[in-house]
């Protein structure tokens, strides 16, 4: 999947990957794409939560090896 | 005779039609009002307000990760530090302990060696913990090399978040003339020094209030 800007959140805990996710939104226009990568398994629900919560929709949500990777859309 | 039959029915018209068209307002107010509420409930900011009153390393973590992830979500935050909660606003945060001893629901692990090694779990006797010397200095040592490994964040790199995310410092006025506090020991970022009578009406409108 395409995206504007990648955020590394890996071998960040709860609620860091959540936290940095937010302040690398601020930073985006609206429609870009962000990617996030993170080893906090805590994280998969928490985004989908923040996702629900501010109204960015999250695109994509999946693991691979032993990193969770998001596509979250700025509104 | 007749008069009276064709007033009777215009009567009961009336009434039908009444009836008729209260009907269709208590439909038509229900259909908008609750178009109306899901509205106003979209564009409201939920709030949060947090009352801390523990100033060791160990409790000065659940205000600042549910007060920095609160504001990540867009709420309004505000946190009320009381008592040893006052701690938390200091300039200095490198002097926060965490003590053991009469704490004994807390995990005693090494952070570092081997996984079988970092698994033991150290039950040591509470008169053994108290005559050891700079024994609490020694877990709080522990604690943070264990927070680091982790990758959670330290205590201060949270609060400047909470502040860069606009959650509202709020400390108790009270706590600080009775232990002797001074205005400038605290971060300037401190919002205000107030009490209950200023922190409570503010929690009264919160979704989410809670005491930590």
């Amino acid at each position: 999947m395409d995206f504007d800007k990648e955020l590394d959140a890996r071998g960040l805990s709860c609620p860091l990957p959540i936290l940095k996710t937010k302040i690398a939104l601020n930073g985006m226009t609206s429609g870009q794409v962000l990617k996030v990568v993170s080893t906090d398994a805590g994280s998969v629900k928490d985004m989908e939560a923040f996702a629900n919560q501010t109204g960015n929709p999250l695109l994509s949500s999946g693991q691979e090896n032993k990193e969770f990777v998001f596509h979250i859309r700025k509104k | 005779m007749d008069t009276h039959v064709e007033t009777t029915t215009g009567i009961a018209a009336g009434e039908a039609l009444d009836r008729a068209i209260s009907e269709r307002i208590d439909a038509l107010l229900e259909r908008r009002l609750e178009a109306k509420l899901a509205e106003i409930e979209a564009a409201r900011t939920p709030s949060m307000t947090i009352i801390a009153t523990k100033g060791t390393l160990d409790w000065a973590y659940p205000p600042f990760i549910l007060a920095s992830t609160g504001a990540a979500l867009g709420w309004d935050v505000s946190v009320f530090f009381t008592f040893y909660g006052l701690e938390l606003l200091k300039k200095d945060l490198s002097k926060l302990k965490v003590s053991p001893l009469g704490n004994p629901a807390m995990p005693m692990k090494m952070p570092m060696g081997p996984a079988w090694f970092k698994s033991i779990q150290w039950n040591i006797p509470n008169a053994v913990q108290s005559i050891i010397p700079a024994y609490e200095h020694f877990a709080t040592k522990m604690m943070k090399k264990t927070i680091r490994n982790q990758g959670v964040a330290p205590i201060a790199d949270l609060r400047a978040m909470c502040l860069e995310a606009g959650v509202k410092l709020i400390a108790c006025q009270m706590t600080v003339d009775l232990f002797g506090y001074r205005h400038n020991q605290f971060i300037p970022e401190v919002k205000d020094f107030v009490g209950a009578a200023s922190f409570l009406p503010i929690a009264k409108d919160a979704d989410v209030s809670l005491f930590i």
